[in-house]
């Protein structure tokens, strides 16, 4: 009984330090469900950025100038750094990356389902990064208030390259649309093929997603699902229009009652159908994870063995 | 189609001045064909890397040689004077107007392959560039003095990962010898001075690969040792990366790396 008395006070007073704003930090006591959902939530962001590497690698020997490949590289080079800063986060929670991988490669850890999506064109590339990463921005922005402190520093330093990544593949996309027939033709596919899977990158709507509330009560979440997905879809149109492409979906328009663009109704049965495993890539994806790690086997053994040799000499 | 063999000899009929800028233009294509070439082949590591602090090392690795690429082939570009760009001769050029060493294109292979390769470049091109700073040509003078100090850095990192590989597992002994014992054969033509390259050196503009051999021998024996390697038998594999004569796999490498701008030609991206 006192025990529970004291739980509740542990969490009482969590609480009250959530809801003055103050930062929780690795040492700090926290309820083990807020622990599970940022570890559940990190995770899954760090495994984001790494998967993200490949539909964007699929393009970096293909890159049209030389330009467009040094800059591809370095971004996918901070995405990779990305995934590392993550996974350390995630590491203050007492958790380890290998844990974390592993329950990646079991199915049991998910990344962002837009990486499910395969990158066909060139112009897939700017759509990427253009959609991909400025819905991911909208998400982080809000995240850099976020309870966790190591997370919300993650997300401080994370939106800084973010904004650069949205801006190349924007460009990318300007190109595009200023070139030839068929190059607008490209940069309109690839706008409309990635608009809808970018919308549900801010997962269900509110009413379907019942871990929203616990997660706003803690400040893990600062906005809801569908307040991002609309700021997304306001900061986007706009850039649409400037590119002078069609709008990817008939019902987008001004409402000037709400002060928002309306938009049409998401396919959710598709959204579950990819989380669920059978989007267009996720099979190659999880696959191509696995390969590079057992590829990687004897050479992270090799590490072990030699740094082993090295202290025995050392010792010796 | 300045690299075009046959349109070389009729430029032996322009004035000197014309025939050193001509050589010139050559001497950074050949230089800058062998950053790209190998470039594109880290880039290949993107997301294969046996771990994700490597991936996040090869990237920046082929991004050096990428950015080298650039600056030689943009320098020769503008030194010709027929209005190319480093696009134009990185996307439009075929395999045999291509003048890298054949070392640079052969596929990535295993780890073990792409370490033995990048040590065996690494240390060559410390050597190289340090000597290239001192050049006539300020512009190549320029980019040798940048890739000195990545160089360095690089050599650094191909040499830690031959000492882990070599003197690690038995596995990882047996394919990093194997690699060695792969790549020993296309070491020479590193080292090899065609008259090109002879009458730059004469004029101060280019580098002397018998001297740089000098250097590189006994830095690569000694840490072939240290990784309880053995130096393989020598052989020389005939080197033709210089007259536009491949591997069969630069055509495939090739084929990936300018498929948009064969695809739709003359546009910008």
């Amino acid at each position: 009984m006192a025990q529970r008395q004291t739980e509740q006070d542990l969490e009482r007073r969590f609480q009250a330090r959530v809801d003055a704003e103050e930062k929780i930090e690795p040492k700090d006591w926290m309820p083990a469900a807020y622990r599970k959902t940022l570890i559940r939530q990190i995770s899954q962001h760090a495994h984001s950025e790494v998967v993200g590497m490949q539909p964007e690698g699929n393009w970096i020997t293909r890159a049209p100038s030389l330009r467009r490949k040094a800059v591809l590289l370095a971004k996918v080079q901070d995405e990779a750094g990305h995934g590392l800063y993550l996974y350390s986060a995630a590491e203050t929670l007492g958790t380890t990356r290998e844990e974390l991988v592993e329950a990646l490669h079991r199915g049991k850890a998910k990344y962002s389902s837009i990486f499910n999506y395969p990158t066909l064109t060139w112009a897939d590339i700017g759509a990427v990064g253009w959609l991909v990463d400025g819905a991911a921005i909208i998400n982080q922005v809000a995240l850099q208030r976020t309870s966790y402190g190591p997370y919300a520093r993650a997300m401080i330093r994370i939106c800084k390259e973010e904004s650069f990544h949205q801006r190349q593949g924007y460009e990318i996309m300007l190109a595009l649309a200023k070139g030839s027939a068929q190059q607008k033709a490209m940069a309109q596919d690839a706008l409309n093929r990635f608009w809808w899977p970018s919308l549900m990158m801010f997962g269900p709507n509110d009413d379907e997603s019942p871990n929203s509330a616990q997660s706003m009560k803690w400040k893990i979440k600062r906005k809801s699902n569908d307040q991002l997905r609309q700021e997304f879809v306001d900061q986007t149109v706009p850039q649409i229009e400037v590119l002078g492409l069609e709008l990817p979906d008939p019902k987008l328009r001004w409402n000037e009652a709400r002060g928002h663009y309306d938009f049409g109704a998401i396919d959710w049965e598709e959204f579950y159908r990819v989380i669920k495993g059978n989007g267009p890539c996720n099979r190659q994806r999880l696959q191509h994870h696995i390969k590079a790690e057992r590829d990687g086997d004897w050479v992270r053994e090799a590490m072990r063995a030699y740094e082993d040799k090295r202290r025995g000499r050392e010792a010796a | 189609m300045a690299c075009n063999p046959v349109r070389d000899r009729s430029d032996k009929n322009h004035s000197d001045g014309n025939m050193s800028k001509q050589t010139i233009v050559e001497y950074a294509t050949r230089l800058g064909d062998d950053a790209l070439i190998l470039g594109h082949r880290l880039s290949e590591w993107c997301s294969n890397g046996p771990f994700l602090e490597e991936d996040i090392a090869t990237i920046n690795t082929s991004l050096d040689y990428i950015g080298r690429a650039r600056m030689f082939l943009s320098y020769a570009a503008e030194l010709e004077g027929a209005g190319r760009t480093e696009d134009d001769l990185a996307y439009t050029r075929d395999c045999r107007d291509f003048k890298n060493l054949l070392i640079n294109e052969l596929p990535r292979g295993d780890f073990a392959f792409t370490t033995v390769r990048q040590f065996l470049v690494d240390a060559f091109n410390l050597f190289f560039f340090e000597a290239l700073v001192g050049s006539t040509d300020t512009q190549l003078a320029a980019i040798a003095a940048k890739s000195v100090k990545e160089s360095r850095y690089h050599l650094r990192r191909s040499r830690d990962w031959m000492l882990r590989l070599g003197d690690g597992t038995e596995e990882s002994h047996r394919r990093t010898q194997t690699a060695l014992d792969d790549l020993w054969g296309y070491t020479d033509e590193l080292f090899h001075m065609d008259p090109l390259e002879s009458e730059l050196l004469d004029t101060g503009v280019a580098v002397d690969r018998a001297a740089v051999r000098l250097r590189w021998e006994p830095l690569v024996t000694e840490l072939i040792d240290a990784a309880t390697l053995q130096l393989p038998q020598p052989y020389t594999l005939p080197g033709g990366g210089r007259q536009g004569v491949h591997t069969e796999h630069l055509g495939h490498l090739l084929a990936e790396l300018q498929f948009v701008q064969r695809a739709y030609p003359g546009l910008q991206w």
